[in-house]
């Protein structure tokens, strides 16, 4: 046994930061609340390097008792911690990018009010987060699973005045209540056939049972409802609904839950139960279909969005489905490499879009920008490396992770090439709408300044608050997180070069079994088809981007015409798909009617407020009957006493006399 | 001897005519002389069956009835000159204030 690293102090740094923020935040000064959430989310970082400076010297996996938690019979949940070199990974991610947007935040946010309060919230998400990645047991992780959705709740509704903030967040926390449902289902089966959360034994237990080729066992059933909560957290279809409309939260928000990390914790899920899903190849290929149709979905409505968040998070919700395919194909370490470069390159997407934002005085809008690269200079250099990474150009972060995606979905004994083909179209519709928003925000003229003109004769000065002028460039605070992160995503995908990331993490993936299939399988794909394929993506990435230059520098008279082309097909789109709509259908309306009718009009104020009232009538009744009887004359109630004694009497007589 | 029944008989007609004129009479002295009326006529039957029996126990009664009596006159008495006073009446009838 190695020495305690005392993980448990990585989630509570947080903890505290955030308590002390929330509690007294309000008193003290923005500066007082920025250096304590900094602190504290800066020495779980700190903490988290230890742990990987000593990584080397622990027995893996590392596991640290904290205390007892539920004891019920044979059934024991502990408060424990399990250090692997998959939690290293998240760990690294979670607190590195997570503090390197507490700082961005810093500047974002300094205007706004309810600063400390959004510093505090901040805080909690990483406590919950960290609690997530270090859960020794799925009770533990179903906790920071939970406490996740809480904080992206508060968040995405920090603007709670805003009505369409406060539905997004109620949305985001509704949709992911569906996905839990499936999550706990899972946890019973694990409770009721292993009589154990915790993950080694419930590994163990999984590891001896045979691999279920046919049929819905018990293993499928697992797996499948463990997808289930996978895809409400991470936005798979059919669940991803509230991902995009997140977006109203605040932008550094929008970067570290819901594209950096949390997100990203169902992808981590299903990389930890591995071995179950090993051995239910159905629940596996399950998850590689919904990865794959999530991330072609997603990037086509990505095409159409002009709001500069909701192409990200459409890119992000089409990422994910890459992470999910990557792992449906049983590369989990691709799946994990990817989600550690995603968390770079989509984080820094968001920042800058941020950034963008900032300058433009709120403007979100892509057709009102334009530009821009001369006024915001760094921004565009951090954005560029940014867009050239998720597109996949070598030698970028997005080159690496995707290739490495797209070679095992093509080349896995679990994959195919219809998932690769998928793989490599959402690569070229991924390439071409990120192009489009660079070339729409940075390139031609800028369309603000005229809008801005327009309104000082129609609406006066005012109206368009301080987001006036000139766009300018975003202090110091906002820009060093971004220098650090578009270093991040230019470097970020060398370290998978020659497979060392792969071999950092072959141990927690790794059964024997595994180890055999995957020699075979790179003895089998030869280098040359590998090539190709490298080749081919890198043509897809290049084909987006002259694609988005011909439409949106070139041309900029021919989206229009393609888009009357499509007619309808195009309509859809520009509408999502009307998934929503669909959804607000068939489940939210009659979801809203049968409450309303049934559950409202018919047992609430039907049967229990009607008991109730009926009551109270009844009583008011009965007693305006009977109050006549206080007249106030002394005489009548003289005669009430006398006729009170004379039936008493009456009846003592027929008493007697019977 | 006259029989115990006769005692009980005219014990009933005052306590009779007591609530009667309780009932119907407005003026309060009337009906404080009524109340006085049908403590009387109880008294009558205490000491009635007090000597069919030949037992004290009633005529012990009968003392308390008469001591409690005196002390509700004194308090009674008291109370309508009060209200004489204040309502400058003594009809029952327009001393209705306690009502709902």
């Amino acid at each position: 046994m190695t020495s305690s690293l005392h993980l448990w102090l990585i989630p509570i740094l947080p903890l505290i930061g955030a308590v002390v923020n929330g509690f007294f935040g309000k008193r003290f000064s923005r500066r007082t609340v920025a250096a304590v959430a900094l602190t504290f989310c800066g020495a779980a970082f700190v903490q988290a390097l230890v742990v990987a400076a000593q990584f080397s010297s622990l027995e893996l996996p590392h596991t640290e008792f904290v205390a007892h938690w539920i004891r019920s019979g044979d059934f024991l949940v502990n408060f424990e911690f399990y250090l692997d070199q998959l939690t290293l990974v998240m760990l690294l991610v979670v607190t590195g990018v997570g503090f390197l947007i507490h700082i961005y935040s810093v500047g974002y946010m300094w205007e706004e009010g309810g600063f400390y309060r959004f510093f505090s919230y901040l805080n909690l998400f990483m406590f919950f987060m960290l609690t997530l990645v270090l859960a020794g047991n799925y009770l533990q992780m179903f906790i920071g699973w939970e406490g996740v959705g809480l904080a992206s709740y508060l968040l995405i509704g920090f603007y709670f005045t805003r009505d369409s903030a406060a539905n997004a967040g109620k949305k985001a926390f509704i949709v992911n209540r569906i996905g839990d449902f499936g999550f706990l289902i899972a946890l019973f089966l694990m409770i009721k056939h292993w009589g154990s959360l915790n993950f080694g034994e419930v590994f163990a237990a999984a590891e001896k049972l045979p691999v279920e080729t046919a049929g819905f066992g018990l293993l499928t059933s697992i797996g499948l409802l463990l997808m289930v909560g996978a895809a409400g957290k991470s936005a798979q279809l059919p669940l991803y609904v509230w991902l995009p409309d997140a977006m109203e939260g605040p932008t550094p928000v929008s970067a570290l839950i819901h594209a950096a990390t949390m997100v990203t914790a169902g992808v981590y899920m299903v990389a930890r139960s591995h071995i179950i899903f090993d051995h239910a190849p159905n629940a596996l290929t399950v998850v590689a279909i919904v990865g794959t149709l999530t991330a072609l979905f997603a990037a086509t409505i990505g095409i159409a969005q002009t709001d500069i968040k909701k192409v990200l998070a459409y890119s992000t919700v089409s990422q994910l489905g890459y992470m999910f395919m990557a792992c449906g194909v049983a590369a989990y370490s691709a799946g994990i490499f990817h989600l550690m470069t995603h968390a770079f390159f989509k984080g820094l997407l968001f920042l800058a879009a941020g950034s963008v934002i900032h300058a433009v005085g709120g403007e979100q809008d892509m057709r009102k920008m334009g530009g821009l690269r001369q006024y915001i200079p760094w921004t565009f250099l951090t954005m560029t490396i940014a867009t050239f990474a998720i597109a996949g150009f070598w030698p970028l972060a997005g080159f690496f992770s995707k290739d490495e995606i797209l070679w095992q979905a093509y080349s896995s004994q679990h994959g195919s090439w219809v998932f690769w083909l998928i793989g490599v179209i959402t690569a070229f519709i991924t390439s071409f709408y990120m192009f489009r928003l660079w070339f729409m925000t940075f390139f031609g003229d800028y369309r603000g300044a005229d809008a801005n003109k327009h309104g000082h004769s129609t609406h006066g000065h005012d109206e368009h608050g301080q987001g006036h002028g000139t766009p300018h460039e975003s202090p110091m605070v906002m820009l060093a997180p971004l220098a650090i992160l578009a270093v991040l995503s230019f470097v970020g995908g060398w370290v998978n070069i020659g497979g060392r990331f792969e071999h950092f993490l072959a141990p927690v993936f790794q059964t024997p079994a595994m180890a055999e299939a995957a020699g075979e399988a790179t003895e089998a794909g030869s280098h040359g088809t590998e090539h190709l394929l490298v080749a081919i993506s890198l043509a897809a990435a290049g084909l987006g981007l002259y694609f988005a230059y011909l439409l949106y520098l070139k041309r900029r008279d021919l989206p229009q015409k393609i888009a009357d082309a499509l007619g309808g097909f195009y309509e859809a789109v520009v509408h999502k798909y009307y998934v929503d709509e669909i959804y607000a259908t068939l489940f939210v309306k009659p979801l809203v009617d049968g409450s309303t009718r049934i559950l409202w009009h018919g047992v609430d104020q039907g049967v229990i407020d009607a008991a109730i009232n009926d009551t109270a009538n009844g009583a008011r009744h009965v007693s305006d009957a009977a109050r006549h009887m206080q007249s106030g004359n002394v005489r009548s109630y003289a005669g009430w006493v006398a006729a009170g004694g004379a039936l008493i009497i009456a009846y003592m007589i027929w008493v007697g006399i019977r | 001897m006259v029989p115990v029944s006769y005692y009980l008989v005219l014990s009933g007609i005052l306590f009779a005519c007591g609530v009667l004129g309780f009932l119907i009479k407005r003026n309060i002295i009337t009906i404080f002389m009524s109340i006085e009326l049908m403590l009387n006529g109880v008294n009558l039957s205490f000491v009635a069956f007090a000597a069919h029996w030949q037992k004290f126990s009633g005529q012990v009664f009968v003392f308390f009835v008469m001591v409690v009596a005196a002390a509700e006159a004194a308090v009674g008495l008291a109370i309508i000159i009060a209200v004489f006073r204040t309502r400058e009446t003594l009809n029952v009838d327009q001393v209705n204030l306690l009502k709902l």
